[in-house]
């Protein structure tokens, strides 16, 4: 039943979600070794989300959402100390504080961290935000509690429009500066982007798409205005980088590990790969810093920053190191969901490679519909914009890979019909 | 007389007091198809998945109601012209359990915006008071009905007072909301004699609500009727006065006939498990996880009927375009390998994932009222009734297969506390 | 071993909330137990409140164990499950 012996050490890299879930998981599977988790902030795992939402309105303390946890007292918390270095060849561990942490088991998920400002002078600026963690997020918040002129976002992904939103929640007047024709055109496509882009231009977001800033004007120190490619000028009194993230890989540069920037490659299974691609059945790595090969998309490796797939990949992973023999490779449905505002977006599946979009439910008029992304004639990807009980039926669709477009009668059917658009990928 | 099917044998009122075991049947075969005398026959889903499956599934349709066909008069005036425009009317206002999105989502949303938390908080008061009250009148009894003394009087004064249904009024509810309640069991649809004392009774309290309606617009009062009736609803539009009507007839048709089951199948269920009635009593926490394993072990509905626009693959067959669904939520709920010893009544299961409000679009409205209502009840049987017996086992039931539960629950008690 | 900096405060040990909003579908009914802890914002964005006082736990409870797709977590440090 329990599969770790006593002796054995298992030390979890990160104190994420998905670090947490991992060493939750390695426990309800029978490990009873010692058990390290290191953190490079100085908290508790805590939840990410509502730090782009309910963070920022002041409605959530940054403090609050430390996770539950079903974890007891048998934990060697490191926290406020990163990992340093890792060795293999003595299964060591090196903190950035000098410690060295032995291991038999391995788990990474450090995660990933705010794509910084080009320009890092200009991205230290007072006034210039990056959103990722906890401490970010309550700078922020102070930022726009103190009733600034206009806030500058710089990126139309998803926590660019979900910083946006909070701004209007806020009644702060915000301009979002995006260098595709659309919000989330890299993620949703043109043709999504441009209904979603719709409902925040509707709520008073200033959308510059298809627009870059230059660089950020400096005043003794302090942001204060931006200036675009086009030699447009954007006043302000804060800027929000939301470029995306970066992964935090650099630890295991001289490890011997396949890893670079987009993260650590894994077999299908979740362990961890050598340089000569070949697995360390003592390492596994999950959440956003995992590149694998989803067996969804024909083995092609993705490394996702999903909520989802910390937690589901996190169990996998921590299994995997306890021992327990897992069912087959780890294969989640891709499922993500973003708040801006009131405005729910959830998908499932990946839309990277869509040829076309259905439009299959509702009405984007409305601001409410489900758009179904298919390619090569099936379906591999639904995005629903406050539709979240027409899901679970299009994650049926995307897992079976089942023919695009969906066809039929059904309730609720745009009243044109199903339409079928480019899905306008950049 | 063909053989039965094991659907007839769900209707059957033999198996009305323990129809568990013909789900089990059921359910050895997700979903299949049960011979009605039609070409596409009524196909059954009676797991877990595949209930789940069908109910979320936007091909499958609520508008199950036959065309509206009003019996005949004998007045050629009524016949020709009355009748076919109310027949019209009454098609294109159904009540929203029976229509689709996009209209079944207006019609919703305009209830829910006046179903606030405030109003449903204060209802939770109200429901313990209630309960104490009614409780109080039967001190020194030595026998209670608890369906005539508690179960059914409870839902039906909370959800009148709710609608600002007048007290004195509320007794005329009693045959309409039972008679209107068969549209809920699948062969009353096609029987014509029923079909035709609910069109009467929907006329009898239609015109109840139609003049309730205009007193509310002349005194509104802080109640949902005079909300719906006089309030813009979250999309701006006001409700019409038909779907007005029939939304409020649905609400409180429902309000007088399904909590009743849920609090009664509890308290039957307690007596026939007195360690976890003595574990409530002592310990009245428990009641948020008891209600819910009830809903699962004896949900207060026990099915329902949808129809499919397009055919559908699912759990290895082929559900034809345009037939006839019965979604069993009951026997979802006793599915094995959803919930490990199913047929176990343990409130202690981990995440109850239960059918018993249905799920998607149609989820019970009432269901947080119906929560409330049955934690105010069954904390209060458990703590005050001393000694309680049940009489009869298996009770008296209720013709309904759909809506099932007893129709009276006699208990033997040494007093009452 | 390092001590966590959220565990410096005083008062009594608060509840962890945690809601998997892949998830959740907005049926509300959480929203209706505990009425101080949970609302939707629009159609179906739900807001919570991920540190309840200790005190709100039969809330809680009733919201945990009312979620009709069990999306609810909750962790309660100062009851012994």
């Amino acid at each position: 039943m329990a599969p770790g012996s006593t002796t054995e050490r298992a030390v979890v890299v990160g104190a994420g979600l998905a670090a947490l879930r991992g060493a939750e998981a390695m426990r309800e599977a029978g490990f009873t070794g010692a058990l390290a988790i290191v953190g490079a902030e100085p908290y508790r795992p805590y939840d990410r989300p509502p730090l782009s939402k309910h963070v920022l309105i002041g409605e959530t303390r940054p403090d609050a959402t430390t996770l539950p946890s079903s974890l007891g007292a048998d934990v060697d918390w490191h926290l406020g100390s990163s990992a340093e270095r890792l060795d293999r060849g003595s299964r060591t561990l090196h903190l950035a504080d000098g410690r060295a942490l032995p291991y038999d088991r391995l788990l990474i998920a450090t995660g990933t961290r705010a794509r910084p400002w080009p320009n890092p002078h200009e991205g230290r600026l007072a006034g210039v935000f990056t959103l990722r963690g906890r401490d970010d997020a309550a700078a922020l918040r102070a930022a726009l509690a103190a009733g600034p002129r206009r806030v500058l976002v710089i990126g139309g992904g998803f926590i660019g429009c979900e910083v946006a939103s909070a701004c209007r929640q806020l009644g702060l007047p915000v301009t979002l500066v995006e260098p595709s024709p659309t919000p989330l055109a890299r993620v949703l496509g043109g043709t999504v982007g441009a209904f979603i882009g719709a409902i925040h231009a509707g709520r008073g977001v200033d959308l510059r798409c298809g627009s870059e800033v230059e660089w950020l004007e400096e005043a003794e120190g302090r942001f204060v205005r931006a200036h675009l490619t086009d030699g447009t000028r954007i006043e302000a009194d804060v800027a929000v980088i939301a470029l995306g993230a970066v992964r935090n890989t650099e630890w295991l540069d001289g490890s011997g590990l396949s890893a670079d920037p987009g993260g650590v490659d894994c077999d299908a299974a979740g362990y961890v790969l050598d340089t000569d691609g070949q697995p360390d059945p003592r390492i596994a790595a999950a959440g956003d810093v995992a590149r694998f090969p989803h067996p969804l998309y024909g083995g092609r490796r993705v490394a996702l920053e999903h909520w989802s797939q910390a937690v589901a990949q996190g169990i996998h992973a921590g299994r995997l190191l306890a021992g327990a023999n897992p069912e087959g490779p780890y294969g989640a449905l891709p499922t993500f969901w973003s708040a801006q505002g009131d405005v729910v977006v959830k998908s499932v599946g990946l839309t990277e490679g869509a040829d076309a979009l259905a439009i299959t439910l509702g009405e984007p008029g409305s601001g409410r519909f489900v758009a179904v992304y298919g390619q090569a004639g099936r379906c591999i990807a639904a995005v629903a914009v406050d539709s979240a009980r027409w899901l679970p039926a299009h994650a049926d669709l995307v897992a079976a890979g089942a023919p695009f477009p969906p066809d039929g009668a059904a309730t609720d059917r745009p009243s044109k019909g199903i339409m079928v658009l480019a899905p306008g990928f950049p | 007389m063909p053989d039965a099917t094991l659907l007839d044998q769900v209707k059957d009122f033999a198996n009305r007091a323990n129809p568990y075991p013909v789900y089990a049947k059921l359910r050895e075969n997700p979903v299949s198809r049960q011979d009605d005398g039609t070409e596409a026959g009524t196909w059954v889903a009676s797991n877990h998945g595949a209930i789940s499956s069908l109910l979320h599934d936007p091909r499958v349709s609520s508008e199950t109601l036959p065309p509206a066909d009003r019996p005949r008069t004998g007045n050629p005036l009524t016949d020709l012209i009355v009748k076919p425009l109310k027949d019209w009317m009454m098609d294109r206002h159904r009540v929203f359990i029976f229509r689709d999105p996009p209209d079944h989502d207006v019609l919703r949303a305009s209830v829910m915006h006046q179903f606030s938390r405030e109003r449903v908080q204060a209802m939770r008061a109200r429901s313990e008071r209630l309960v104490a009250d009614l409780l109080d009148e039967k001190r020194g009894a030595r026998e209670i009905d608890a369906v005539d003394d508690l179960a059914y009087p409870l839902p039906v004064t909370v959800i009148c007072e709710l609608f600002g249904v007048p007290r004195e009024d509320e007794p005329k509810f009693h045959g309409w909301a039972s008679q209107l309640a068969t549209a809920l069991e699948p062969d009353s649809l096609s029987d014509t004699e029923i079909r035709a004392a609910n069109s009467r009774t929907f006329d009898a309290i239609g015109g109840y609500m139609a003049d309730l309606i205009k007193e509310k617009r002349r005194h509104p009062q802080d109640d949902m009727l005079s909300g719906l009736a006089n309030e813009a609803t979250p999309t701006g539009a006001k409700m019409g006065d038909y779907d007005l009507i029939a939304t409020s007839i649905l609400m409180l048709v429902a309000g007088h006939e399904t909590t009743v089951n849920l609090i009664t199948n509890g308290l039957l269920t307690l007596l026939r498990h007195p360690d976890e009635l003595e574990r409530l009593r002592w310990d009245p926490g428990r009641a948020p996880r008891l209600i819910e394993e009830l809903l699962r072990y004896e949900p207060p509905v026990q099915f329902r009927t949808r129809k499919t626009l397009s055919s559908i693959d699912i759990a290895g067959v082929t559900i034809p375009e345009g037939a006839d669904l019965v979604l069993l939520l009951a026997s979802g709920n006793r599915d094995a390998a959803m919930f490990p010893d199913p047929d176990r009544f343990d409130p202690d299961r981990a995440g109850i994932r239960h059918l018993g409000f249905g799920g998607s679009l149609h989820y019970c409205v009432g269901a947080p009222l119906a929560r409330f209502e049955a934690e105010a009840a069954l904390t209060a049987l458990a703590s005050r009734l001393k000694a309680p017996r049940l009489i009869e086992d298996p009770p008296p039931y209720r013709s309904g297969a759909a809506l099932r539960g007893p129709e009276h629950l006699r208990v033997a008690i040494d007093g009452i506390a | 071993m390092s001590t966590p900096a959220d565990a410096s405060s005083g008062s009594p040990p608060g509840l962890r909330v945690c809601v998997d909003l892949n998830l959740c579908q907005a049926y509300a009914q959480c929203c209706y137990a505990a009425p101080r802890h949970f609302r939707i914002e629009g159609h179906e964005a739900l807001f919570y409140d991920p540190a309840p006082a200790a005190q709100d736990r039969a809330d809680i409870e009733r919201a945990r164990v009312a979620c009709p797709v069990q999306a609810i977590r909750v962790e309660d440090p100062g009851q012994a499950s």
